[in-house]
């Protein structure tokens, strides 16, 4: 079994295409899209990586980050955030919160790929 | 001419037919806003005419051949009523319109602090007087028919002639009285069918007046010296009955359910009552004015022993004018239709708002109270007329023909009296209570029944010993001799104890208790009706959640009226859409809509069940007085001038937060733009690189470039989104304005939006939607696509469905779109129609990319081009969209 | 409550006006008390007695009279009736 790795994002063919990448890698891909359960399921699925969407239904990934930075289980899980609305602000927001990186869509799939495996082996 | 049975008939129904018609164009007229020379003070005066039954048509001949002059007092009476109209009725119908009173229940029910149970004794003394009066005029029917087969081939039974003749009544009444709720729009095409009968009935004893005088009676001289040298005395001496007798009829003519309702309810301008004040006595005189030679030359020309209740009738067919014959008939159909219309639609209304709708509410939970409202009242409205006629059929059929006309009529107006001290008592002093009213009510009924009504019977219902020594021996309860005082003339005994004990109750117990507070202020109302300024409120706090009382509203007095109502408010406050603030003032008036159309007293339960708090208290009554002393002192200039000021900030206000909201979402739309565009990108370059790559198998490759492409698509669409938006919002948009049906724009928006793939059911109104639209039909199909897919997109109903329905507004057409999802919570009601404001639950599972949030956003300025509008609209159970612009026919026509 | 004060003496034609509005009022006033006259009459059958025409007559010419007066009255009348405010009586 490889490694876990939650993707919690909502537009379909994004996760579609993300899923892709890091199964054809050799990770174990779980997904989540609903904002209001997010944290929750980082609890029980202890996943190694996380990667989130900023802007999820229902909740703001910027407060999935908070929660799962303020619970110790889920404190030290690192955490790749993703955002389409690409400004400073946010950036700056991430990475105060917690985020271990931060990068903005459109993305090159090797860098993805390329910070999910340096978290994990981070 | 020779009549026949059947030819009878036949012109019984020519002529019923033909009342249907007039109602029918009247109720036509009247709802395509011409109906002004409907509203006439003429008319009103005519109406008025159905205090003439076929009593007075028939039975004032046979009363006049009995006691003389006598029968002049039921005219003389509300002939002084009317004449004096500057001392009470004027007052009666201010009161009335100010309160929207819509029964004469209602009157004393409101004005005991909305009582319901005043209301609901009101209402039985009124079935019990009234139903003899309906049976006596079936009697009347039965009984012409019957005089007109005697002599003729094949005596039939006429019985079922009162039968049919119950239920074609039954059937107009049904028709015509109860198709709307709010009395406030009146029953146009009765009023004007009761009018044409008045002028029938005047006519046809005119005809038969002038036929008597100069045709039997050898002019003017020659009658008169008949009437001289008649048997019967004109003046027989009998004061009390002269006198009381006046005042009896004066009495009933304001308490008579049926007079209450076209004198007061059916009133539309204070103003007629001047026309009426000279024009009614002036009916009843012209009404009146044959009697005496029609009765002196029928004793002298009919046959000992015949029925002088008949001469009307009798005369023309013995001399052989079977025209004029036929014309008496129809008088007297006329009178007694008209009568048991107007008396069983005032009745009808009082049974369903006093007892049904009390009842219903009592027995109904909150919650379900506002389903259904208006259903059950109209069908409770509907039984009623029905129940009402069978009672007055039963009560025909048990009596039989013994009892002369006149006796039942005034056993009649001796029992609707009862309401008389209660009803003046109420309108003239304050200090009146509702336990007052009550005791008095039922004091004045119980006294009637027992010395008047149940001894009409015969000794059916009360025996003979018991007439003779009393209940238990109890010789002073005798019906004919109270308190022992016997050789009373029964009727004066009867009228004189009733309402004195009626009135004394009344006054005692009123003074003795201590009324409430709202019984305090709606006696206030009442008694000052000409000093208000404006309504005082009877509403202290609320905390009224004011969709529900749109719900509430749109239940009980319909939809159309409901929303305008709320809309008219929300302006009045300075404030867009549909759902302005609970103020108590607005409550009050709102109260009142409702009155006008279930009566006070159910419209206070209703609109108590949603206002939270206690009701009114004394300290809030005299803050009330305070106010209105306050208010008394400023001009009303001033008062106009600072209601404008606060509507003017308001509107201010309003604008003033939207200002900010749009500045904060200025900076927001940048960043959605952004996001909008790269959420796309993001798929786009993912897949592009993925399709580089090799080692991909065909399937999978086909199926990332159709993700690429619809993507590429998406982009494609939100970047026309925006530039369709920014031209729209510039205003350089040409529109073609073009000529359809709205019901093929409509056709055509639903399959664009793929309504027909049978994921959503869609209600249509085909009727209502072939209407000719002149504008720009691809724009307004636009919008409409728009809807339709937001309702595939977001109603989450486990059967989707969405009703579409249109109506015209004068030069306006309406078209609402309403899914029977949950709707749009209120909060985000107010953003919908800002660009990218996406609704936060979408459904899953979606493989297209839904919109970008342009959509309403593009629909409102639109519709905006095309002269209309588009709003949320409340309370409708799902999410729901009204879509109103100008028709365009007209303006076509001019170009 | 607190009245708004009204002038104590008024112009003519509002003068003319109230005086209209009394006549009004007593003109139902005037109509009882004439029709209370046959009360005064002995029976028609007894001798003596008022003659059957003669009542008759009696009767309608009152009514004919009150109903000429009502309409000159609520000629003028009506035009001031929509008016709100009523003169303490």
């Amino acid at each position: 079994m490889g490694r876990r790795v939650l993707l919690i994002e909502d537009e379909p063919n994004i996760i579609e295409a993300l899923s892709f990448i890091l199964t054809r890698d050799g990770w174990t891909v779980h997904t989540h899209s609903d904002g209001t359960t997010a944290a929750a399921r980082v609890r029980t699925g202890s996943p190694e990586v996380v990667v989130l969407d900023a802007m999820l239904p229902g909740r703001s990934g910027f407060d999935i980050l908070r929660e799962l930075r303020a619970d110790p289980s889920t404190a030290a899980v690192p955490v790749l955030m993703l955002t389409a609305r690409g400004q400073e602000r946010d950036r700056d927001l991430a990475l105060r919160l917690g985020a271990t990186e931060f990068m903005t869509k459109p993305f090159a799939n090797a860098e993805v790929l390329a910070e999910v495996r340096r978290l994990a082996g981070g | 001419m020779i009549l026949t049975f059947n030819i009878l008939v036949a012109v019984s129904l020519g002529y019923v037919a033909m009342l249907f018609a007039v109602a029918f164009a009247a109720d036509r007229r009247a709802r395509a806003g011409r109906g002004g020379w409907l509203r006439s003070p003429l008319i009103y005066t005519l109406s008025l005419s159905i205090y003439c039954t076929a009593w007075t048509f028939y039975g004032a001949v046979g009363y006049a051949a009995r006691s003389g002059l006598e029968y002049l007092t039921i005219y003389l009476g509300p002939s002084l009523v009317v004449i004096g109209w500057w001392w009470l009725l004027r007052k009666l119908v201010r009161i009335a319109r100010v309160q929207r009173i819509t029964s004469i229940a209602d009157l004393v029910s409101s004005r005991f602090g909305k009582s319901p149970w005043i209301g609901a004794v009101v209402t039985l003394i009124a079935v019990a007087g009234v139903t003899p009066y309906i049976a006596l005029q079936l009697q009347s029917i039965s009984l012409t028919f019957a005089a007109f087969i005697e002599g003729m081939d094949g005596g039939m039974d006429v019985d079922f002639v009162a039968l049919w003749t119950a239920i074609g009544l039954a059937l107009f009444t049904t028709l015509f009285g109860t198709r709307n709720l709010d009395p406030s729009e009146r029953h146009h095409g009765i009023v004007m069918a009761v009018a044409v009968e008045a002028v029938v009935k005047l006519f046809a004893l005119l005809g038969v007046g002038v036929f008597v005088v100069w045709g039997l009676g050898g002019g003017i001289a020659g009658t008169l010296a008949r009437i001289d040298a008649s048997p019967i005395p004109m003046w027989q001496g009998e004061g009390g009955r002269w006198v009381g007798l006046t005042a009896l009829s004066a009495a009933a003519f304001l308490t008579l359910p049926r007079m209450f309702h076209v004198l007061v309810v059916e009133n539309d301008d204070d103003r007629h009552l001047a026309v009426a004040s000279w024009a009614f006595p002036l009916y009843v005189l012209l009404m009146s004015l044959f009697v005496v030679p029609i009765a002196v030359v029928g004793l002298e020309r009919l046959p000992e022993g015949s029925n002088p209740d008949l001469f009307v009738l009798a005369l023309p067919i013995s001399e052989g004018h079977g025209g004029l014959a036929l014309l008496a008939f129809l008088g007297g159909f006329s009178s007694a239709t008209s009568m048991v219309i107007v008396a069983t639609i005032a009745l009808a209304t009082m049974v369903s708002n006093h007892i049904v709708a009390p009842l219903w509410l009592s027995v109904r939970g909150p919650d379900e109270v506002a389903r259904d409202l208006r259903g059950t009242i109209l069908l409770a409205r509907r039984v009623s007329v029905a129940a009402v006629l069978a009672l007055g059929y039963v009560y025909f059929q048990y009596t039989g023909s013994g009892v002369a006309l006149s006796s039942i009529g005034l056993i009649a107006f001796a029992g609707v009296a009862q309401i008389l001290p209660a009803m003046l008592g109420g309108i003239t002093w304050r200090g009146a209570t509702a336990k007052g009213a009550g005791a008095g009510l039922l004091l004045g009924a119980a006294v009637w029944a027992w010395t008047l009504f149940l001894p009409s019977f015969g000794t059916a219902i009360i025996p003979q010993p018991v007439l003779d020594q009393g209940p238990w021996g109890l010789a002073w309860l005798r019906p004919r001799a109270l308190f022992g005082i016997e050789g009373l003339d029964p009727l004066l005994h009867a009228v004189l104890w009733s309402l004195l004990l009626n009135a004394a109750a009344f006054g005692l117990v009123s003074i003795l208790t201590f009324p409430n507070p709202l019984e305090r202020l709606q006696g206030a109302q009442f008694v000052n009706v000409f000093d208000q300024t404006g309504p005082a409120r009877t509403w202290s706090r609320s905390g009224a959640e004011v969709e529900d009382l749109l719900v509430l509203a749109q239940r009980v007095v319909g939809h159309e009226t409901a929303l305008d109502l709320f809309q008219a408010e929300a302006e009045e406050q300075g404030k867009s859409g549909h759902l302005p603030d609970a103020t108590p003032g607005f409550l009050q008036r709102l109260e009142r809509e409702l009155a006008g159309s279930v009566g006070a007293a159910a419209a206070h339960a209703l609109v108590g069940q949603f206002v939270q708090g206690p009701g009114l208290s004394v300290g809030d009554l005299m803050a009330v007085a305070d106010e209105a002393a306050q208010i008394l002192e400023y001009s009303a200039r001033l008062e106009a001038k600072s209601a404008e000021q606060e509507r003017t900030a308001r509107a201010l206000r309003e604008a003033n937060d939207k200002l900010t909201q749009l500045a904060r979402q200025k900076d927001a739309f940048l960043s959605r733009i952004s996001h909008e565009l790269r959420t796309p990108m993001t798929s786009i370059r993912s897949f592009s690189s993925i399709l580089q790559e090799e080692g991909l198998t065909p399937a999978e490759a086909r199926r990332f470039a159709g993700i690429v492409e619809a993507e590429a698509h998406r982009m494609t669409r939100l970047l026309d989104d925006l530039l369709d938006l920014s031209v729209l919002r510039d205003g350089q948009v040409t529109l073609e304005r073009q000529e359809g049906t709205l019901a093929e724009v409509i056709d055509r928006s639903l399959l664009s939006a793929g309504a027909l793939k049978g994921d959503l059911a869609v209600l249509r109104d085909p009727a209502a939607e072939a209407l000719p639209v002149v504008t720009d039909l691809d724009r307004l199909a636009q919008v409409f696509i728009n809807l339709v897919s937001n309702a595939r997109k977001y109603c989450d109903a486990d059967r989707p469905e969405l009703r579409i329905a249109v109506q015209r507004r004068g030069p306006q057409v309406i078209v609402d779109f309403v899914d029977n999802g949950s709707g749009i919570p209120a909060p985000e009601r107010e953003v919908i129609f800002e660009s990218f404001a996406r609704l936060s639950g979408r459904r899953a599972g979606t493989v297209a990319p839904s919109g970008a949030g342009l959509g309403l956003a593009i629909c409102r300025e639109i519709m905006s081009l095309l002269g209309g509008s588009i709003t949320y609209l409340p309370g409708q159970g799902g999410a729901a969209f009204r879509v109103t612009f100008p028709q365009g026919v007209a303006a076509a026509a001019a170009e | 409550m607190a009245r708004p004060r009204r002038p104590l003496f008024l112009r003519p034609a509002s003068y003319r006006q109230r005086r209209l509005r009394d006549a009004a009022r007593l003109l139902p006033v005037l109509g009882i008390a004439l029709f209370l006259v046959p009360l005064l009459w002995t029976p028609s059958d007894e001798s003596g007695g008022v003659s059957n025409s003669g009542a008759l007559l009696f009767v309608f010419g009152v009514w004919t009279g009150l109903i000429v007066a009502a309409h000159v009255l609520s000629r003028i009348l009506r035009l001031d009736a929509g008016e709100d405010r009523d003169e303490p009586p």
